[in-house]
């Protein structure tokens, strides 16, 4: 049996007020080794990743328990010889590239910073291994791409970059922390790519952490659940897939397979547009962001707005509320033609047209309570005396499935998902037409993420709303909406009933954004790739 | 890139046009009269008129004004009224004793605020951070006159290190300079130090809690390398804003304690100017004042651009 690379045990990370985010972790990792880590936002999985290196963010402090890479423990360590391990013997690669990357310095200059420092390469060599990386994974001019600076490159670039960044030390394990999150779908399966060949070429060990099952299904040997900073399961990838043990691990498995599915959803009666946008173009400054798009929204339905970033959906959804001006085209709204500007339009116009924004977080007024928030529109739009606007608050938290006693809390001290709650109530103060959902659920954890779906789906049912709702997620077009817009760099390059767009005959940019989509199975990766490759 | 630099220049310019401006109506509504201030409380009022006549005080302001202006541009400040000598002449030897003390202040005050404010950081909550904290803001919380006094007190009353009185003449040689002009020296860094540090500390620090100065610790480079080299230039725009700030205010705000050390330069000109009514001198020295403030900061807004790596290396 060979040793283990890296050995946890029974690791324990807690914050300065005392509160346990790791408790108990042990972890065996072999040369070569790929596990994944997975868990939703809390869990701890990044937590563990970071002690992984002997690292605790600020505020955090690792109370109990040892790390062991080959054979030294970590934590009997001076800094000086913790940082000798750091970037030699594990690497670390981030979520964000490009927030992980110094503004103020090339990129060569930062890719060559560690195998210098650590004395494995002298800057010559660094530099001539790293333009053959460069080239190795396609980035473009690879003689000349170390000397750009970080905001000169894509997302994307920026991300291959760190992978190389991460292994130009030659080290024996590598943390990858969410590495893909940050990408669109189909950059992510580049990057994906990209990970697998450099963790099968280069025999490295590797910590995986992602919220996504499928993603880490392609790529890790063993898979260990989280769940409030403790173990739920560990077992191969295999095994987790097919028969979990554990009733979370069950429901995250079961949740991410019913985002495959499509399910179809029809009106009940006959298509009544309340929302027609014709021919609309917009533009910030000289640049073109939509280019005479139309869609129409019919009452009681969902139509989904998809593209990856910078395609012009966000534009699009600021154009319908008035918050960004069109430079032609109309908007019909109710049967009346609607002002570009946002002074121009009234009060009922306004009160109409409601919005769900992607980060619940921020759109919420922190020093405002629950009831201030919900009450704000109902007084606002309906000049109802205090005890009414009361009653309708509390009637509102019921239907969105918040206890009565959150209307004299602060949000601050919610949950997520909650608060994407009070957000939908309070645009369900203003009694809507038309709610406009900016990745209403993107911020959000998987199963808390499926609750807010379903709860806008009843809605849906019980008051005849209509969403127009911008993703980038087709697992959430898939689920609820009736019709789908699909935009490509601010031009609509499919549109129509969501079974029809997700049945062959695709656009080719459909089908692309369909096969990125990672799927429930070890394979789909492999697949993907010899797909392309043809 | 360029096009912001130009911008800058040409908004360093137009304030500085306005600052002529300003100092032109302040010095109109000033209280008092110069006629009156020379010939004394004997003066009839047609020798009075007589006077502002000579002076050209009776023509319109604004005539005054442009014709100000248009002097000044071509390096013509006038004559004091008081003493009838060319305000150039005695502003020139002035302006240099002041940009001298400046510089000195300067020196000192600048690389270690700097070092100070980057130890500050690196130590954060140890000793040497409180240390630095309680000194130099305890410095700015007294007025500048009694560090003036108490340091004269110490160093050349009681220990009789350094003279009271800073007096220098112009053929003195630099050490000797030096050494006279220590005391008023300290006293500006005194001043200075407090804001340029705990800028430094507080720009360095919000870095600190960037991603990318995680991804410099778990590269395994040293505190000391992540601090100089990656979070230090990042913070430089700030930094550089508040020490072109404090700057000015080593040339602007030295009048008190020139005239504490008796130290010849400009502000102590300005305050006799002032007790005299001399318009032209007070404009002069006003002017010089008003111009280093607008130069020095034009010139760390040109450098904040420059050091900003998005404007320096477009797309």
């Amino acid at each position: 049996m060979t040793a283990a690379i890296l050995e946890i045990h029974g690791l324990r990370v807690e914050n300065l007020a005392g509160n346990v985010l790791v408790d108990n972790a042990n972890i065996t990792l072999l040369p070569g080794e790929v596990l994944g880590l997975i868990g939703e936002s809390g869990a701890g999985k990044s937590t563990i990743g970071l002690a992984a290196m002997g690292y605790a963010r600020g505020g955090c402090k690792i109370t109990a328990g040892r790390v062991v890479i080959d054979g030294v423990t970590i934590q009997d360590l001076t800094a000086e010889g913790r940082a000798q391990f750091r970037g030699r013997r594990i690497a670390y690669v981030a979520q964000s590239a490009a927030a992980s990357f110094n503004p103020a310095h090339c990129i060569m200059d930062q890719i060559c910073e560690m195998p210098v420092h650590h004395g494995v390469r002298t800057r010559a060599e660094a530099e001539a291994w790293a333009i053959e990386m460069f080239r190795t994974l396609e980035l473009p001019n690879p003689e000349t791409f170390g000397a750009r600076y970080p905001h000169q490159v894509s997302g994307g670039q920026l991300q291959r970059a760190m992978a190389i960044m991460a292994i130009s030390a030659r080290p024996d394990i590598v943390v990858f922390d969410e590495p893909t999150t940050a990408l669109d779908v189909t950059t992510q399966i580049e990057v994906l790519v990209l990970i697998k060949t450099l963790i099968r070429d280069y025999k490295i060990a590797a910590l995986y952490i992602t919220h996504d099952l499928a993603v880490v299904a392609q790529i890790a040997d063993r898979i260990m659940v989280l769940r409030h900073g403790k173990l739920v399961e560990t077992d191969s990838t295999a095994r987790i897939l097919h028969a979990p043990q554990q009733q979370y691990t069950k429901d995250l498995v079961e949740d991410r397979q019913s985002s495959d599915v499509f399910q179809e959803r029809s009106l009940k009666s006959g298509r009544e547009v309340i929302l027609d946008a014709s021919h609309v173009s917009a533009h910030y400054g000289d640049f073109q962001v939509l280019k005479d798009v139309s869609i129409t929204v019919a009452k009681g339905e969902t139509v989904a707005i998809v593209g990856e970033s910078g395609s012009g959906k966000t534009s699009l959804a600021r154009v319908m509320v008035g918050l960004t001006r069109p430079t032609s085209g109309s908007i019909t709204f109710l049967g009346q033609a609607l002002a570009g500007e946002l002074k121009q339009r009234s009060r009922e116009d306004l009160r109409k047209m409601q919005l769900i924004y992607q980060q619940p977080d921020v759109a919420l007024n922190p020093r405002q309570t629950v009831g201030e928030i919900i009450g704000r529109p109902i007084s606002l739009y309906f000049n109802r005396s205090k005890q009414a606007v009361r009653a309708r608050t509390l009637e509102l938290l019921a239907q969105v499935g918040l206890p009565a006693d959150y209307i004299d809390r602060k949000s601050t001290a919610l949950s997520g998902g909650q608060k994407q709650r009070i957000c939908i109530a309070r645009a369900l103060a203003a009694e809507p037409s038309l709610i406009i959902c900016d990745e209403p659920t993107s911020a959000l954890d998987q199963l808390v993420a499926d609750e807010i779906l379903k709860l806008l789906q009843k809605l849906q049912d019980d008051l005849g709303l209509s969403y127009l709702v911008i993703t980038h997620d087709l697992g959430i077009v898939r689920r609820i909406a009736h019709r789908t817009t699909v935009l490509l760099s601010g031009q609509v390059v499919a549109s129509g009933p969501t079974g029809d767009i997700f049945k062959p005959p695709f656009h080719p940019y459909t089908e692309k954004l369909l096969q990125s989509v990672p799927e429930l199975r070890e394979s789909w990766l492999d697949e993907v790739t010899a797909k392309r490759a043809k | 890139m360029l096009r912001l630099i130009i911008t800058r220049v040409f908004l360093g310019c137009l304030t500085l046009l306005v600052v002529t401006l300003l100092i032109f109506v302040a010095t109109e509504i000033l209280p008092g009269d110069v006629a009156s201030a020379v010939l004394g409380q004997g003066a009839t009022p047609d020798t009075l008129a007589a006077f502002r006549i000579e002076l050209g005080l009776d023509r319109p302001a604004y005539v005054r004004y442009l014709e100000w202006l248009t002097n000044a541009l071509q390096g013509d400040l006038g004559v004091a009224m008081t003493n009838k000598r060319d305000v150039i002449e005695t502003l020139t030897p002035r302006l240099s004793n002041t940009l001298f003390l400046a510089g000195y202040a300067a020196a000192i005050a600048v690389p270690m605020a700097i070092v100070l404010g980057v130890l500050s950081a690196i130590n954060e909550g140890k000793f040497i951070d409180r240390a630095a904290n309680v000194l130099t803001l305890g410095a700015i919380s007294v007025p500048e006159f009694f560090i003036a006094y108490i340091l004269i007190l110490v160093f050349a009353t009681n220990l009789g290190w350094f003279p009271s009185l800073s007096t220098v003449y112009a053929d003195m040689g630099l050490w000797d300079k030096i050494y006279v002009v220590a005391l008023p020296a300290v006293t500006l860094t005194l001043l200075v130090m407090a804001h340029m540090l705990r800028m430094t500390r507080a720009s360095v620090l919000a870095i600190m809690s960037q991603p990318y100065i995680e991804m410099a610790f778990l590269k395994g480079l040293p505190r000391r390398r992540v601090i100089l080299r990656h979070a230090l230039p990042n913070a430089a725009a700030p930094i550089i804003s508040v020490v072109a700030l404090n700057l000015a205010y080593l040339i602007v705000g030295v009048v008190v304690i020139e005239v504490v050390f008796v130290y010849p330069g400009v502000g102590q000109y300005m305050v006799d100017g002032v007790t005299k009514r001399d318009l032209p001198v007070i404009q002069a020295c006003a002017l010089v004042f008003g111009g280093a403030f607008v130069l020095l900061n034009t010139l760390a807004d040109v450098l904040a651009i420059l050091v900003n790596p998005r404007l320096r290396h477009p797309r």
